[in-house]
């Protein structure tokens, strides 16, 4: 029986055109499915970091598929650049963690150090610089600097340009993405397959991809999967642009390609409550202003809040279902660090149907079940 | 004409009701809710009171009544009435920010301010449509409006070889007032699409009956003296390397015609000036006939956000004299809101203004036909910068909405930057929108507006980083 | 240009233009003042480096932005002009340190 697509992917952020580009790089027909222009969107609100260096704390797996991503975003980003002529604006010399007292660095010191001293962790390096080495780097970091924490593996890109040249990729090599299509219902047919019903009609599927972000929650249970992961939000400043100032990705701060300096590491518990706070924006300009006082004098342009999709631990979930095998629940919220290898790693997968296990057993859903207590 | 209250030293923490915006509705908002006894704060960005229409009113620049006309100097009882209400007034202050709890932020000389209003009625007036044509971005080019505020405050005008080309009464304003200083235009190229008089027709009685009709028809006639006039213009582009040196149109299928400028002064009406309203969560509506998003609010002006109000041409154009009235009854209904007078003192007190209002919008809906500018000329030509700051053509605008099926502007915006520039969206937000629709062959309804966010005005981080904050946010942060 | 009116006489402000000496009067915003000196544009944009100069006069579309007294990327046409005030083209991008 002829089905409309060989995979439907539902979400057209980050994740889902990164499945779907994968996907129609292996010659699949394949659909995105997505929601409206006022959604809850990640993929326009992130920090476009790719960023290595405090992850896997509790999931050393997570690391390594972290630090798998970093390394194939330099041939992703040519990729795209070669079919869409879209620059993604990849940059990855190293990022920092600025310390701003004793303290901050005693803490990030015992977070560096059992992150790697997990069992199964491979190692990368990483240094902490005194105020006199990073100020090589910075010229115009703050007298309350006393140093910072550097991995080498760090980097960020222009994940809104990303963004398109993935859009435009998957239009190019024949992909059908599909706005304004929520999901209303998911079923397994009985000879193997999908149907997925929106509002404009329903389509058939081999499989399906849930890259839904928070929407997860909702269409995982529809095959049996289950997806528990709740919105964490963030707030964002941005300033006007300017000259050439910051060569390198702080976790909390960095000068995008155009110029503008993002500012942003806050998480509220909001639900699904996209509005801003003063109170917390007022921080967050407070403490980039006492790393970088320059930054005082430029004028913030713009600024905005967004939903982080949340698992209990913080970390993806790839999972397939046992009961319709075929649906596959993909969760993250590193959406752009994680992009290269969703597009180039996670996509073949999918395309074969069966997720590696020993890549990506680690984030089955199955670890949420486990009693808190013994 | 005395000048207003000096703006004090520094804003107390709170008032019964913030206005923002000085112009006909804020001037009349603050001066009847403070002759009721509340205390108000006007804010306003201009550094006089009197917005647009009245600019430089305080401190006329030309003595020579004429040259601005009658309408003009009807600013002057407004101001009088707020001089007199004892309201306090910051000029030079730029609001960036309004919340639900309606808290107010604002910047002047270089410092920020946090005010918590009881009430807030918003009078931000109106700002001239988008005129995404070829070379508008070009210096030399500037909108009408800009040219008669330069003529207002500062008795500037435009000289040289000065083409005015757009439609909307605004531009023939300008058009006799430049007559009068005795520096008519070289030409006024007008865009008014030939087929919009079917549409006006039915609606010609009220304005035959409106003030509008004896005094627009004497000023196009004393134009037409003056101003040699090319009508039905279909197609224009300015031409120019570091600056406008030459504007090129069409009339319909007749050949492309030019010629050199000095100067090209664009208008194609106004449109709510909403984007505070819109930070602060007030719902939009698209309105049909006037082509544009408003904000919703009921009779009295109230938005979709309990305590604040809209007032004037920020919630729908309908003038000058129709926004003073608006100011009024926004400026009771807060008051009343705050229980500082009853709901019979309220109406009684509101008749005057309603019956004023009632007057002035007779014959827009004439006037609302009549001018509405060309679909085409709504969107932006192919060269054009839709996006004036992030510098995005028409045709990259089309070309993403048909190759990506963009479902909007937030999208179009993540994908494009349009919009994410200083101005937020107030020289593209209708261009996007548009051109969206017209590809997905939607109304500009179902395609929607940009999701404009705090601080809608930038402010420096350094005045950020100055405002307060509490326990969780910390605990949502990084710390201090 | 932008020429004054015979009729509108206000004193002489004196300040300085990328340097030079410059006149303007009072009550002219800064943006005013450069329309009147000839000055068309103000500053070349952030993205491209093209020509801008100052389109709507009341603060919307930020193609008026100027250097005051050292600092950037400001509006000219809200902001009032003083004696002694220091104006300077914007060149492209803000430098953070000014």
């Amino acid at each position: 029986m002829g089905r409309d697509f060989d995979t439907v992917v539902l979400g057209g952020g980050m994740m889902g055109a990164a499945i779907g580009y994968g996907l129609a790089r292996l010659g699949q027909r394949c659909a995105i499915l997505d929601e409206g222009d006022t959604a809850f969107r990640a993929s326009r609100g992130n920090f476009a970091l790719v960023w290595v260096q405090s992850k896997g704390l509790g999931l050393p797996a997570y690391s390594d598929w972290t630090r798998r991503s970093a390394a194939l975003w330099p041939g992703f980003a040519a990729a795209l650049r070669e079919e869409t002529g879209v620059d993604c604006g990849l940059s990855q010399p190293g990022g920092f963690t600025l310390l701003l007292s004793e303290a901050e660095a005693a803490r990030r010191v015992d977070l560096m150090t059992r992150l790697q001293a997990q069992p199964g962790f491979n190692p990368f390096p990483w240094e902490i610089w005194d105020r006199a080495r990073l100020r090589q780097v910075f010229p115009g970091i703050g007298p309350e600097v006393i140093g910072a924490c550097h991995t080498p593996l760090d980097g960020h890109v222009n994940a809104l340009r990303g963004f398109r040249a993935l859009h435009t990729a998957f239009a190019q090599r024949g992909g059908a993405y599909r706005p304004e299509h929520p999901v209303e219902r998911l079923e397994a047919l009985p000879g193997g397959g999908f149907r997925i019903a929106t509002p404009h009609g329903a389509f058939s599927a081999g499989r399906v991809v849930l890259a839904a972000g928070n929407a997860n929650a909702r269409l995982a249970p529809m095959l049996g999967l289950r997806a528990p992961v709740r919105p964490q939000r963030g707030q964002v400043l941005v300033t006007e642009k300017a000259a050439p100032f910051l060569t390198h990705p702080v976790v909390n701060l960095r000068q995008t390609d155009e110029g503008g300096i993002m500012i942003g590491d806050s998480a509220e518990e909001a639900g699904f409550d996209t509005g801003q706070g003063l109170g917390v924006m007022a921080l967050m300009a407070r403490r980039a202003a006492r790393m970088f006082p320059d930054l005082a004098r430029l004028n913030i342009v713009r600024a905005w809040s967004a939903l982080r999709v949340m698992t209990p631990d913080g970390f993806p979930i790839y999972e397939e279902s046992d009961s319709a095998p075929g649906a596959f629940l993909c969760n993250c919220h590193s959406g752009v660090t994680l992009a290269a290898a969703h597009a180039l790693a996670l996509a073949p997968m999918l395309a074969e149907g069966r997720l590696e296990a020993a890549t990506l057993g680690p984030f089955t859903a199955r670890r949420f079940d486990v009693p808190a207590t013994a | 004409m005395s000048a207003p209250p000096p703006g004090e030293a520094a804003p107390r923490d709170a008032y019964d009701i913030v206005v923002v915006g000085a112009g006909p509705a804020g001037l009349s908002a603050a001066a009847v809710a403070a002759g009721q006894g509340a205390s108000v704060l006007l804010l306003d960005e201009g550094m006089g009171p009197g917005g647009q229409i009245y600019r430089g009113i305080a401190n006329p620049a030309l003595p020579d009544r004429r040259i601005l006309g009658a309408d003009y100097w009807k600013g002057e009882a407004l101001l009088r009435a707020f001089a007199a209400s004892g309201a306090a007034y910051h000029p030079c202050a730029a609001v960036w920010h309004l919340d639900a709890a309606r808290r107010v932020g604002f910047s002047r000389e270089g410092r920020a301010h946090l005010v918590q209003a009881g009430q807030v009625v918003l009078a931000t007036g109106a700002l001239e449509r988008p005129f995404p044509v070829a070379g508008w971005t070009l210096p030399g080019v500037l909108s009408a409006g800009a040219a008669q505020t330069l003529l207002k405050a500062q008795g500037l005008a435009a000289t040289g070889r000065v083409v005015l080309a757009g439609c909307g009464p605004l531009l023939w304003l300008l058009a006799s007032q430049l007559v009068a200083a005795g520096r008519p235009p070289a030409l006024l190229l007008d865009t008014t699409p030939a087929g919009n008089w079917r549409h006006a027709l039915p609606h010609l009685p009220g304005f035959l009956a409106s003030p509008y009709a004896r005094k627009g028809l004497a000023l196009m006639a004393r134009v037409r003296r003056a101003v040699p006039v090319i009508g039905g213009v279909t197609d224009l582009a300015i031409e120019g390397e570091a600056r406008a040196g030459r504007v090129t149109y069409r009339r319909g299928g007749a050949a492309p015609a030019g010629l050199p400028v000095d100067h090209v002064l664009l208008h194609q009406g106004v449109t709510p000036n909403l984007n505070l309203a819109a930070a602060a969560g007030c719902a939009l509506d698209w309105e049909p006939v006037q082509a544009c998003f408003q904000p919703r609010t009921d009779a009295w002006g109230l938005t979709t956000r309990p305590g604040i109000w809209l007032a004037g041409d920020g919630a729908g154009i309908a003038g000058a004299e129709a926004a003073a009235a608006r100011g009024s009854l926004a400026g009771l209904a807060a008051v009343a809101a705050l229980g500082r007078i009853d709901a019979a003192t309220r109406d009684r007190l509101a008749a005057a203004p309603r019956a004023a209002l009632a007057r002035h919008r007779r014959g827009r809906a004439f006037l609302d036909r009549l001018y509405r500018p060309a679909g085409h000329f709504r969107r932006a030509a192919d060269a054009a910068l839709a996006c004036r700051c992030e510098e995005v053509t028409g045709a990259t605008l089309r070309e993403a909405a048909e190759r990506l099926q963009v479902p909007g502007p937030n999208q179009m915006k993540a994908f494009l930057r349009c919009g994410m520039g200083p101005c937020q969206g107030r020289l593209c937000g209708l261009t996007v929108t548009e051109t969206i629709a017209a590809a997905r062959r939607l109304s500009p309804a179902e395609i929607g507006y940009y999701n404009l966010r705090s601080p809608v005005k930038p402010l420096t981080l350094g005045e950020l980083a100055s405002l307060p904050h509490d326990e969780a946010d910390l605990r949502a942060t990084g710390g201090a | 240009m932008f020429q004054r009116l015979p009729e509108a006489r206000r004193p002489a402000l004196p300040f300085l233009l990328d340097g030079a000496p410059a006149e303007g009067r009072e009550g002219d915003s800064v943006a005013a003042a450069l329309l009147a000196l000839g000055q068309d544009a103000c500053r070349e944009s952030a993205v491209s480096g093209q020509p801008r100069g100052g389109y709507c006069m009341m603060g919307v579309c930020f193609d008026c932005l100027v250097v005051i007294d050292g600092i950037g990327n400001r509006q000219a046409c809200l902001t009032p002009l003083r004696a002694g005030m220091v104006v300077e083209t914007q060149r492209g991008r803000r430098e953070p340190a000014r």
